[in-house]
């Protein structure tokens, strides 16, 4: 008997794999390092909030394609006036919200109103400062009116914190979102996994994937083991540069390297002596050895940045050689600043590896041409106190993630207290030019600008490094958002 | 007898109100604002503003920690600020993963300790008591972090047997659950088993070496019955502390091991609190924390007196 049922069970266990096999899976567990704090995006700006539900849950009038162009997404098409000031959006039929609520254009007045209202709480405010009124013109048709001409208007709609809520949801939507995206929340385990299934009322081209389970793994061992041992497929940002090459070498896995939004830079107090003098920002970046810092804290990953733009976009310059590694000249410069002998500062470093590790081979490369940089480690909470809040620092290293940020380089009283009118002049033309040859070469003046001013030590841009089952199709490569859009995410045959 | 016992428990009460006052004093001087760590780098002022005014930062101190503590009476722990949800059902769900395990390790790491203890010492100075001694020492110095990538590499990922780490969640039957448990309670228990060993047989032998062994002795017992009769009783003083204080320790002080399983437990919902912030749940957190180690206190001054009665009488 008992020998009749080993085998039994051998048989089974024998079979599984082979009948699992004939049907295409359509579930997934992809590995997240960060839990979100809660699930609302127009609350919050936490990137592991739209690493959930930008394009699976919710869905803006606009949104982020994988190669970071703006598509349509809510709304169908939209025209705009002669004089760039207002937009007129042509709404998607036979749209519902997940709890069977049908959208239309006051909620898109509602959503946009919120956004921009006296007691709004949204992380990006600044995105709808333009926005002069909304006005819903028949439940298909929404009128938006600027109050000057924007550039980057339907950009800034795509952002995950522009995504239209209901009225009837939107102060439940930290715990309960309810968006119209193909997918809709089923379940979460807080501090262990959050399950989406497929919305079977979806819009437009449902999912293939009937369920995804996002699991939180913040040890990048442990993200290394989940992999290895198949309990997470796949690992859109895997956390663990240093075991990147043994996946490589393993025909289980796909290794995708890709670029992201995200300039990671050594922030100087620009009002701050000595770093209010240009020599003395132009002597410290030439004393950075990109490759070093690359090699050091990234593995290797991560491509050398001489300005503030991401590499993947089409006006991007390559001005890493403005700011060559070069350590008699940077000596000469400081020489020139009146710092011969070099001076002693501060080195304010936040939690994440590339900060912590960075900066002390930084500080040590600096040292080099007679700079002591103290390094004092802080946390987020104390970074964004004392460094982003009241200026008090003198460096410190930092990854600026946000998409098309060039702009915090204009404003007034950002922590680098850089204040260029020049500059400001160009994004204010930025900002007011559509896209086109004249914008791109806009973006070009600005990015040597900063190449040549050094408001900070640009170092590198963040790599996307991600690893999944090489049977899975349809994750994004780059990052042009932080977003894991899972809609045309599918398991090979 | 009753005085003893309600000695104990009083104390507790005030050392836990104590707890509270500091608890709460010593996190409203944590540098850090939590509006603005949730709004980021692109926040604008004034909806950092707003979002003070929602969380109510904006009451004065004493009146804050009055209505903290009023509502804590009440079972009333407050609601995140980061998740929005009370504060009693984040510890609910994180309890439902570090109890079992804590228990489960502690269960583990007794009934591998106490018998390797009792063995040791009866063996004094044989290579027996050596050895054992020796492999506990190896165990106190292995860091269970690195014991437990160990576990993981072996377990799941070269023979698949069990999960590499994350939890099941008991909604999804009684099995996988502890089959998620079964790891990190290996990994925390071999480190406080090693101790819990040696304090056995250190503990056995200096009861070994007492008057009243030796008469004992004299008087005509075999050394069997001396042991487990007269010495051992008076040995689990020491043992017992230690067990409690590991109970404590294994509640909420297993984040490293949470980290390599990535558990839900109470020790990640705290740090995780911590960094964001999250005043409201560390608060209540720790206060939970302080009244399980003032209880599990308790419950161990009661149990010297079950195994030392002499205790009963004493003021």
């Amino acid at each position: 008997m008992n020998i009749w049922k080993a085998f039994l069970f051998g048989t089974a266990v024998a079979l599984l794999p082979a009948t699992a096999s004939f049907a295409a899976k359509t579930d997934l567990v992809l590995g997240i390092v960060l839990e979100p704090p809660h699930l609302d995006p127009t609350a919050g700006a936490a990137a592991a909030i739209d690493e959930i539900v930008y394009a699976n849950i919710f869905e803006g009038l606009t949104r982020i394609g994988p190669k970071g162009d703006v598509l349509p997404a809510l709304a169908e098409s939209w025209t705009k006036s002669e004089d760039g000031k207002v937009y007129t959006f042509k709404l998607h039929k036979g749209v519902k919200f997940h709890d069977g609520t049908t959208f239309d254009a006051d909620d898109v007045k509602f959503s946009l109103d919120r956004a921009r209202g006296d007691t709004s709480t949204n992380a990006q405010k600044g995105l709808f400062a333009a926005i002069d009124t909304v006005e819903s013109v028949d439940p298909l048709t929404v009128k938006v009116a600027l109050k000057q001409p924007s550039g980057d208007f339907l950009y800034n709609m795509a952002w995950g914190d522009a995504v239209i809520v209901a009225p009837e949801s939107a102060d439940t939507n930290k715990d309960k979102p309810i968006g119209t995206g193909p997918f809709k929340l089923e379940n979460w385990a807080k501090g262990s996994q959050i399950v989406i299934a497929k919305n079977p009322d979806y819009w437009g081209t449902p999912a293939t994937l009937e369920k995804a389970t996002f699991r939180i793994i913040p040890d990048p061992a442990a993200a290394t083991a989940a992999l290895l041992a198949g309990d997470v497929q796949a690992f859109p940002v895997f956390p663990s540069y240093e075991t990147i090459a043994q996946f490589q070498a393993d025909p289980r896995f796909k290794v995708v390297i890709g670029t992201t939004e995200g300039e990671t830079v050594m922030g100087m107090n620009n009002k701050k002596p000595p770093f209010d003098n240009v020599k003395v920002r132009q002597a410290i970046a030439h004393a950075i050895d990109r490759k070093t810092v690359i090699d050091g804290t990234m593995f290797g990953f991560g491509t050398p940045i001489g300005s503030f733009f991401p590499p993947h976009h089409p006006a991007y310059l390559d001005l890493t050689a403005e700011a060559a590694y070069d350590p008699e000249l940077a000596k000469k410069l400081l020489a020139e600043a009146g710092y011969a002998d070099g001076f002693k500062t501060t080195l304010k470093l936040p939690p994440p590896t590339y900060a912590r590790r960075g900066g002390e081979i930084i500080a040590a490369q600096l040292r080099e041409i007679g700079i002591e940089a103290e390094i004092i480690p802080v946390e987020w909470a104390q970074w964004l106190d004392q460094v982003f809040k009241n200026k008090n620092y003198e460096m410190t290293i930092v990854s600026h993630t946000e998409p098309n940020d060039l702009n915090i380089f204009a404003r007034d009283d950002y922590y680098f207290n850089y204040d260029s009118a020049p500059f400001k002049e160009l994004i204010k033309q930025i900002d007011a030019t559509s896209d086109g040859p004249k914008r791109i070469e806009l973006y070009q003046q600005a990015q040597k600008l900063l190449a040549a001013d050094e408001p900070a030590a640009f170092l590198f841009q963040l790599p996307k490094t991600g690893i999944w089952d090489a049977k899975i199709e349809g994750l994004w490569e780059n990052g042009p958002i932080q977003a894991n859009d899972l809609t045309a995410v599918k398991w090979a045959d | 007898m009753l005085s003893y016992a309600s000695k104990r428990v009083v104390i507790g009460i005030l050392t836990l109100l104590a707890a509270s006052i500091i608890v709460f004093a010593v996190l409203e001087v944590v540098p850090g604002d939590p509006a603005r760590l949730m709004l980021g780098m692109n926040a604008t002022e004034d909806a950092v503003r707003a979002l003070q005014d929602q969380m109510g930062f904006n009451q004065p101190l004493i009146l804050r920690y009055f209505s903290w503590l009023g509502d804590l009476l009440t079972g009333d722990f407050g609601k995140s600020y980061t998740y929005s949800v009370p504060v009693i059902d984040l510890i609910k769900e994180r309890i439902a993963v570090s109890l079992p395990l804590a228990l489960i390790s502690l269960a583990l790491s007794t009934i591998i300790a106490i018998p390797i203890g009792i063995f040791a010492a009866s063996r004094r100075g044989s290579t027996a008591d050596t050895t054992a001694m020796g492999i506990a020492q190896v165990g106190v110095a292995i860091p269970n972090f690195w014991f437990a990538l160990l576990l993981v590499y072996i377990f799941a990922v070269v023979l698949r047997l069990l999960p590499a780490g994350g939890f099941a969640g008991w909604e999804n039957g009684f099995w996988p659950s502890i089959k998620s448990l079964i790891l990190p309670s290996v990994a925390l228990a071999l480190p406080q088993a090693s101790i819990l060993a040696r304090v056995t047989r250190s503990s056995l032998l200096d009861v070994l070496g007492e008057d009243y062994i030796r008469t004992a002795r004299a008087k005509g017992l075999s050394r069997r019955k001396v042991l487990y009769h007269h010495a051992l009783r008076n040995a689990l003083i020491p043992v017992l502390t230690i067990l409690g204080m590991q109970f404590s320790f294994l509640l909420a002080g297993t984040i490293i091991v949470e980290n390599v399983f990535y558990l839900p437990g109470l020790g990640r919902l705290v740090f995780q609190a911590i960094t964001q912030r999250d005043l409201i749940v560390v608060e209540g957190v720790v206060m939970i924390l302080v009244a399980t180690v003032i209880a599990v206190n308790v419950l161990v001054d009661l149990s010297y007196a079950i195994v030392d009665p002499r205790l009963w009488s004493r003021k």
